[in-house]
This record gives C-alpha cells, sequence and structure tokens, in this order.
C-alpha cells in the first residue's frame, strides 16, 4: 500500500506545484485586488498541502516520528510568517513572500530526505533569518540616509572580501568562508547586497564620467579580489550586476557592448590562467570521458535527472545522496530526480516569476538609486539561478553557486532573505506612496461632495 | 521674474527626469526581455535533454540508479534476430538469478558480460534490459505484491546462423570476421577469436589479465584491433591517385619484374616475388602489384591523400557503440620516401580496424553512402510487443558514386583477373580485395579480405560486405578469401532456406 501511496503522491506534488506556479502567473495579469489576493490565498494553502504530501511520504518510508514534528513545525512557520509580514506591512508583496516559503519548502523536503539533522539545522538558520531580516523593509522605507553612504558600503564590502582573501578557508579550489569562532560564514553572499548598494548610490547621484570612472573602478577591485580568491561564480555574478546597473544608470548601450568584450577577455584569460576552469570547460565539453575523475560531478547530476525524467522516481525512490555535493550546488539535480522535471520546471518558472517581479519593482520606483538597487539585485539573483540550473544540467560549464533559498548553507539563505527583503523594501515605497495618494485624492473628493 | 525663471527650471527637470524615468524604463524592459528569452532557452534545453538526450545519458553503466532498477525487474534476454536467445537470466526456484550465456564464447564480445561490471550490449542496451513494458495491470499488481517484472527483450541485428558460421570458417585461428547490409547498415555477425566465456568470467579473470597472457581474449579484435592494412589499403591509394589524375589514370602504366628498386636503393616485392609484367591500373590492383603502387605512393601528393584518408574514417571516430580503436594515418610530407612507397602498399605506419574496413567497404558497394551500422533491431517486452523498433539511417556519404563505381570495377576485377580466385566460382557476384600484411619486420603477414556481394537474383537475395583478419594468416588470397566466401555463401543458402 505504501507504494502505491508513493506512486501517486508523485502525481499530486506535480499537481500542487503546477496550480502554484499557474497563480503565480495569472496574478500578473489580474488588475483586481481582491482577486489576485484569492491567488495569492491558493499559493499559501499550495506550500502546506506540498508540505504535508512531502513529508508523509517521507515518515511512512523511515517510520521516524521526528518526521511529523518537523512537518508541523514548518507548516506553523510558514503560516506564522506569512501572516505576521501582512501585520507588520500592510502592503508588502505576497507573492514574493509565498515564493519564498515555496523555495525554501522544496529545499527542506530535499534535504529533510537527505539527512533530517541537515535540514533541522537549515530550518533554524531559515527562521532566524526571517526574523532578523523583517527589519530590512522597514529601513529601506524609512531611513532616507541609505541612498548616500555608498563609502560605508565600499569599506565593508572591500573590507569582507580583503579578509577572506588573506584568513579564508579554501573549500573546492576556491577561498570562500571566513571563521567567527564556532561560525563559519560566506562573506561574499552579504557582500553581494552591499556591492548593489554600493553601485546604485554612487551612479544614482550622478552619471559624469569622473563618477563613473571611479564607481567602475571600486567595482572592479570587489571583482578582481573575488577573482584572487577563486570565486569566480561570484566574481561573475558581481560583474554582470555592474554592468546592467552601469547600463541602467547611463542609458548607454556602449557599456553593455565593452561589458561584454571584457567578459569574453575575462574568460580566454581566466581559461589560460586558472587550471579548475579548463577542468570544468572540458567537464562540460564531454563529461563521459573523464566520467571516474573530471566528468563525474555533472555525469551523476544527469543521471539523475534523466533517470527521474519528467514525473520524477518518486521521494525516498532515488539516489540523490549519491550526486556529490548534493545539498549546495546540485539540490536542484536532486529535486529533479525524485520530484520530476515537471516540479524543477516550475521551479525554473517560479525565479524567473520573481525576477520579473523585481524588475516591475524597478520600473515603479522614481528615485534612481531605488531602482539601480531593485534592477542590480534582480540580476544577482537570476545570474546565479542561470548559473546553478544552467551548470547542473550541461547547459553551460558549472560554477559551483548555490540554488537560492533552496541550497544548504546558512550565509546563502540569509543573504537570500536579505535580497528578497530590501525589494520587498521597495515595493513598500511605492505602494505606500500610492495609497497616500489614494487618500489625498479620496479627501479631495469628499470635501468636493 | 525671478520666481517665474525658477518655476520655469522646475518644470523643465520635472519633464527631463521623467524622461530619463521613461528611458530607463525602457531599458529596464529591453534587459527583461533578454532575460526570459535566455531562461527560455534553458527551459528548452532542459526539456530536450529530459526527453530525448537522457535516453542515451542513463544508460551508462556508471549511473548507479539503474541497480535500483535490478531490484523490480528481472533482467530481459538478448536475443538473435533468428530467435536464438544469446544472453538470458534464469532464476531458480529459490529466487536467485543467474545470467546465462547458453552458447559460451560464441557471442563474447557482442554480449559482452554482466557480472563483472558490464560490456558489450549488456552494456550499451543495459537500460533497456532493465525496463519492463509488460501491460500496466500486470506491473501495478507486480508493484503491489513485490514480485519482479520480466525486463524488456533486445533483439539483434545479428543472426545465430551467420555467426555460428563465421565462428567456424575462422577455426582455431587468431582473428576476426565482421559483416554488414551496405544497403541497412545493419551487422550480420561479428566474431573476434580467441574469446571467453562470459559464465565463467570471474573464475577465468585472473588467468585472462595475467601478465603472460598474450592471447588479448576480451579484446574485440573486429572493433578494437589495430593492424596493417597490407594490399587493402591499396583501395585509399588507388582511390588518391584517380583523384590526382582524373582524366589520363586509364593510361598508367607499370612493367613489373617482381621488385620495385627506387632511387636510394630501397626495395619493394611483391608478394612472392611474383613479376606481373606491364600492368595498367585496374591489372596492378586486380593483382595487388605492390611495385606499381610503391610508385603511386611516392608520388601522391601527401595532404590531399591524408584529407582523403580522414575523409574515409581515419583518425576519427567511427559510427559504432562498442568500444574501438581509431584507425591511424599519420603520412607528411618531412616522411622520407620509403616511409611514402611503404605507405602506398598498406605497410608503413598506417594502422586499422576490420569495423572500420568493413564500413568503407560497404559504402563502396552502396553507391559512396555508409548506413550507420546497427546492433540492434529491436526491443521487444516480455509479452512479445515491439516496444521500439530502431530504423535504418544515413550515416553520410563516403566518396562520389561515380568513384564507388570505379572501385567497385576494380573490386571485380580482382575476383575474375586477380588474387580473388576463391571467390571465382561462385554462384554469385563477388567484389573484393585482399591483402597480407606485413608485421614485426616482414617476418610475418597477417591475412585479410574485404569483399561484398550486391543483391542479384535468387543466388544473392540481399547485399552482404564482409571483413576477414586472421592473423598470422600468410596471403590473403588464400587465408581470409576462403574465410569470407564460406560466410558469404551460408548466408545466401541460409537466406534462401
Amino acid at each position: 500500500m505504501v507504494n502505491i501511496y508513493v506512486e501517486i503522491s508523485k502525481y499530486l506534488i506535480i499537481i500542487v506545484m503546477a496550480l502554484y506556479t499557474f497563480c503565480n502567473f495569472r496574478y500578473f495579469s489580474v488588475t483586481d485586488k481582491t482577486a489576485a489576493d484569492g491567488y495569492c490565498r491558493v499559493q499559501r494553502r499550495a506550500v502546506i498541502i506540498l508540505q504535508l504530501i512531502a513529508y508523509s511520504v517521507i515518515y511512512l518510508k523511515t517510520e521516524d516520528p521526528a518526521i511529523i514534528i518537523f512537518f508541523l513545525a514548518q507548516a506553523v512557520f510558514v503560516t506564522v510568517y506569512l501572516k505576521l509580514s501582512v501585520v507588520f506591512y500592510k502592503n508588502i508583496s505576497k507573492l514574493l513572500l509565498n515564493n519564498i516559503c515555496m523555495f525554501i519548502s522544496l529545499g527542506l523536503i530535499m534535504l529533510t530526505r537527505l539527512d533530517l539533522n541537515d535540514a533541522m539545522r537549515q530550518f533554524v538558520i531559515i527562521a532566524i533569518s526571517a526574523v532578523i531580516t523583517w527589519v530590512i523593509p522597514l529601513i529601506v522605507d524609512k531611513v532616507w540616509g541609505i541612498a548616500s553612504w555608498s563609502f560605508l558600503y565600499m569599506g565593508a564590502g572591500l573590507l569582507l572580501l580583503l579578509a577572506v582573501l588573506f584568513t579564508g578557508d579554501v573549500t573546492y579550489g576556491a577561498k570562500m568562508e571566513l571563521e567567527l569562532g564556532p561560525i563559519a560564514f560566506q562573506p561574499s553572499e552579504f557582500v553581494k547586497i552591499t556591492f548593489v548598494f554600493f553601485a546604485a548610490s554612487m551612479l544614482g547621484r550622478s552619471v559624469d564620467f569622473k563618477n563613473i570612472v571611479i564607481t567602475s573602478a571600486i567595482a572592479a577591485l570587489h571583482v578582481l579580489i573575488l577573482i584572487a580568491c577563486r570565486d569566480l561564480g561570484t566574481a561573475l555574478i558581481f560583474f554582470i550586476a555592474y554592468v546592467v546597473i552601469l547600463y541602467i544608470a547611463t542609458g548607454k548601450k556602449i557599456y553593455v557592448i565593452m561589458g561584454g568584450g571584457m567578459f569574453s577577455l575575462a574568460g580566454v584569460f581566466a581559461y589560460r590562467l586558472f587550471s579548475h576552469v579548463r577542468t570544468r570547460v572540458a567537464a562540460w565539453l564531454d563529461p563521459w570521458s573523464d566520467i571516474t575523475d573530471k566528468g563525474y560531478q555533472i555525469a551523476h547530476s544527469l543521471f539523475a535527472i534523466g533517470t527521474g525524467g519528467f514525473v520524477g522516481m518518486g521521494l525516498m525512490q532515488g539516489m540523490p545522496q549519491r550526486i556529490p555535493i548534493v545539498e549546495k550546488d546540485f539540490i536542484f539535480s536532486a529535486i529533479s530526480e525524485e520530484m520530476g522535471a515537471a516540479v524543477a520546471l516550475c521551479i525554473i518558472l517560479l525565479c524567473l516569476g520573481c525576477f520579473l517581479q523585481m524588475m516591475t519593482v524597478a520600473t515603479y520606483m522614481d528615485m534612481s538609486f531605488y531602482k539601480l538597487v531593485a534592477v542590480g539585485l534582480g540580476f544577482e539573483y537570476i545570474v546565479q539561478v542561470f548559473l546553478t540550473i544552467g551548470g547542473v544540467t550541461k547547459f553551460i560549464p558549472s560554477t559551483g553557486i548555490t540554488l537560492p533559498f533552496m541550497s544548504y548553507g546558512g550565509s546563502s539563505i540569509l543573504s537570500s532573505f536579505a535580497l528578497f527583503m530590501v525589494v520587498e523594501g521597495l515595493y513598500l515605497i511605492k505602494k505606500n506612496e500610492d495609497e497616500a495618494f489614494m487618500e489625498e485624492y479620496d479627501e479631495e473628493y469628499e470635501s468636493d461632495e | 521674474m525671478s520666481l517665474m525663471n525658477k518655476k520655469k527650471d522646475d518644470s523643465d527637470s520635472g519633464i527631463k527626469s521623467r524622461n530619463l524615468r521613461n528611458r530607463s524604463n525602457r531599458s529596464i524592459l529591453h534587459i527583461t526581455y533578454a532575460v526570459t528569452v535566455v531562461f527560455i532557452l534553458l527551459i528548452a534545453y532542459f526539456m530536450y535533454f529530459v526527453f530525448v538526450q537522457s535516453q542515451s545519458v542513463i544508460g551508462n553503466t556508471y549511473n548507479p540508479r539503474l541497480d535500483l532498477f535490478s531490484e523490480r525487474i528481472i533482467r530481459g534476454a538478448i536475443r538473435t534476430s533468428d530467435g536464438v536467445k544469446a544472453a538470458e537470466t534464469v532464476t531458480d526456484p529459490d529466487g536467485t538469478e543467474t545470467r546465462s550465456y547458453p552458447y559460451g564464447d560464441l557471442f563474447c564480445h557482442l554480449t559482452g558480460y554482466s557480472t563483472r561490471g558490464k560490456t558489450g550490449m549488456e552494456s550499451l542496451a543495459n537500460f533497456y534490459l532493465l525496463s519492463s513494458h509488460i501491460n500496466l495491470i500486470e506491473q501495478a499488481r507486480n508493484d503491489i505484491f513485490g514480485v519482479k517484472s520480466p525486463g524488456d527483450d533486445i533483439v539483434l541485428t545479428v543472426s545465430y546462423e551467420l555467426q555460428k558460421a563465421a565462428y567456424d570458417a575462422l577455426g582455431d585461428r587468431r582473428g576476426a570476421v565482421m559483416a554488414m547490409d551496405p544497403k541497412t547498415g545493419k551487422i550480420l555477425c561479428m566474431v573476434s577469436k580467441p574469446g571467453f566465456d562470459p559464465n565463467t568470467i570471474n573464475e577465468d579473470w585472473d588467468s585472462l589479465t595475467a601478465e603472460g597472457n598474450d592471447a588479448g581474449q576480451l579484446l574485440n579484435r573486429a572493433t578494437q584491433g589495430a593492424y596493417p592494412p597490407g594490399s587493402i589499403f591499396k583501395i585509399f591509394t588507388v582511390l588518391q591517385y584517380m583523384h590526382e589524375h582524373p582524366y589520363d589514370y586509364e593510361s598508367f602504366s607499370y612493367t613489373c619484374n617482381g621488385s620495385y628498386e627506387d632511387t636510394e636503393g630501397n626495395v619493394i616485392r611483391c608478394f612472392g616475388n611474383e613479376a606481373h609484367g606491364e600492368q595498367d591500373l585496374y591489372e596492378a590492383f586486380a593483382n595487388s602489384c605492390n611495385g606499381a603502387f610503391a610508385m603511386i605512393g611516392r608520388e601522391t601528393d601527401t595532404d590531399s591523400m591524408k584529407k582523403l584518408c580522414e575523409s574515409l574514417l581515419f583518425n576519427s571516430k567511427l559510427p559504432i557503440e562498442l568500444p574501438y580503436t581509431q584507425s591511424k594515418y599519420t603520412l607528411s610530407d618531412s616522411d622520407s620516401n620509403f616511409v611514402k612507397e611503404l605507405t602506398g602498399i598498406g605497410q608503413g605506419n598506417t594502422l586499422v580496424s576490420p569495423a572500420h574496413m568493413l564500413f568503407v567497404t560497404s559504402a563502396i558497394a552502396n553507391d559512396g553512402v555508409l548506413m550507420k551500422p546497427m546492433l540492434t533491431e529491436s526491443i521487444e517486452s516480455a509479452g512479445g510487443e515491439t516496444v521500439k523498433r530502431f530504423k535504418p539511417e544515413e550515416y553520410g556519404r563516403l566518396m562520389d558514386a561515380s568513384d564507388a563505381a570505379k572501385l567497385r570495377e576494380m573490386m571485380r576485377l580482382v575476383v575474375t583477373d586477380g588474387t580473388g580466385s576463391a571467390f571465382r566460382d561462385a554462384p554469385y557476384e563477388a567484389y573484393i580485395k585482399t591483402g597480407s600484411a606485413e608485421y614485426e619486420n616482414g617476418e610475418k603477414t597477417h591475412a585479410w579480405c574485404l569483399s561484398f556481394v550486391p543483391a542479384s537474383g535468387e543466388n544473392a537475395p540481399s547485399d552482404i560486405a564482409v571483413a576477414v583478419i586472421v592473423e598470422d594468416g600468410r596471403s590473403g588470397g588464400s587465408t581470409a578469401a576462403p574465410v569470407a566466401r564460406q560466410v558469404t555463401d551460408a548466408y545466401f543458402s541460409f537466406l534462401k532456406n
């Protein structure tokens, strides 16, 4: 009987995911607020139902009662987080919040299936991050000074990156982590945000040539330190985000073309200079001829996705633990293996949906600084998603980047929360303005009567 | 006045900032489109991988998930095109499964083994053998009760009859026989000797891989053998000569007195020191006159010859899924004249596999077009239904139809007037090229024969091309050609019945 349930649950999960994704895109096309709220409500329930189905399967397969408690904790967390967020911020974007909850749920389901202890640790980090980052929209909305602290952002960012460069630990050939007592964290995850704030505050102030040169030089310094740490994936994310910010700030296509040229040159140099770049390109071109060594990671990722197929093997039915570093870089492959490429496809669409919403927020913004922050953070997010998913599916060479909200790792989680909450803050500015305008309008209307 | 001016400035800058905002929003829209397009490509690729590419990926023996399947499915059988089981899984009453190869070493390199890693079809068709396509109700019932479902069978293009004929014809000698249908690309037999017994691969492993063992039983000589081609390489040399002399190759003339001495004093002898007398290009090919071809080799343009060889699958991948050795052709302008002469007659540094030579022969038989070699005819469920049927596909054109026609004319002459006497009295029209390739400094020779017979009436109702190599077999005409003849005869007699 358990087998039949597991088999059926596979399809139920796909249906729930498809429904959730449908609501996400339907939301964009409705203007009526109550209808939009309806879609958000469906989404919220879909998250809880997905958790219920997934954890019931895991429980039936493992018969570990801790799973039930863990499920209840998550269901309560998601419900409370979503409700309280609306209490604190009446006009917050529910769609983005729902997506955060969907992503962390999918990540936690897969982690629980891989290692319950890791999943619980991750859950604690998620809860803490959620609480800490609640304050961010308030700061973004109320503290006007944030647009002018460019040297603070620069100082903090460069200091953190230099600290990694000189004292960091080496993992997978790259220097990424800094140890603070018992906690190891990845500063680059946080510098991501200060970097965008820095570039936006500099270029939001002025786009005269001198200012562009200074800003570009400091931005280049960030990227060069990352390259020196051999954290090339993150360096690429910073680079693309900066080029886009510069383009939006100046409106000149020449910067995009120059950026493309520099990227090509840097690519050639990186290929010549770094052996691990050559290894990854070789593994991308042909993972099969050196399957036991260079092609190992990508081949096992493709085995997982391929064997899972469109509907997946079913939770607890596959072998995601056989993919190297599955809980971090390759979480997408694990999800695709057991929940199916259908669910994986929904994830891609949802990530794109988040990006589209961030860009919409960017167009709402009147002040150049806010606009550039939204664009910069949106690009950092979507480039990271693209590098991860493109890498594990062999669409592009792998870069060893995590998938926001889904991959295991505290720094990644906290920084993803922070990134989304900054965007929520920008969204609030706009909605609060609109509301104030409407109230004013209503008052005038009333007084006319 | 100043107040008014200020007001005007304000509204100006208001318009300016609104324009700026519109412009930057347009830019945002453009880059958003660009990202969306990139993601549509990513999604398209992802779906292509899941639905199309993954089929060939997941069958890889390094995929640990296939072991999961074997917990739910009884491995299917490998059957020949005439219905004989070359490999099957036998389940004892107590549930123990044994992979059995009823014909011992007859199909060993083709089926491969499956109990010490997987090779051959056991590896290539692994995924199919572990997939079950019995009807869904039965499958669901098996799932619920925890009973294993029977996996699909794969049906080879190779027939038991022809495989046996080739196996017998080769006898105890080391070598390989491989045949295919030039019109469809179906591999009809593939024998390599000495072989091994896949039933006892684990017990025999140590002796098979022992240091002193030079028999190479695990090596599939048909695809992995790398031999000097000897005179069969004259097919390539003559083709190049005709390309270099498109209008006057027919007036080629060489007087053979049994050996050729070049200006540097190197001597190249014809097989058995036979003096062929005055030879035109056709006669030189039919008699396999080394003197004539050494002279051609010396004068050949090395660059265009290398290009020709590479277009005929030298130094390149072969369209076959089994492990193989790439054929090697390396002659360049910096080589000495003697090496050029040797290369012209198929000695030199050139190395070829029998499979490669078979593919070229098939292309000659099929007007220059090579069909993609096929090993699997279809996949059948345990219930006998066809799950998947593989269709013949063109691999590509290796040479012009007119070149193929000229080569056919020459290869026919080998049978009627030259070294192909083994086929002279055959009841069908055979086209062949023999070769005797020297190795170990000319002390020994491998015997080669490439042949094909096109469909013609009831004596030869279908096409067949055969490649034979007999190691240390002395002359191609007297050792390898009779093997090819026996296989071809068997094919037609078996077709007629």
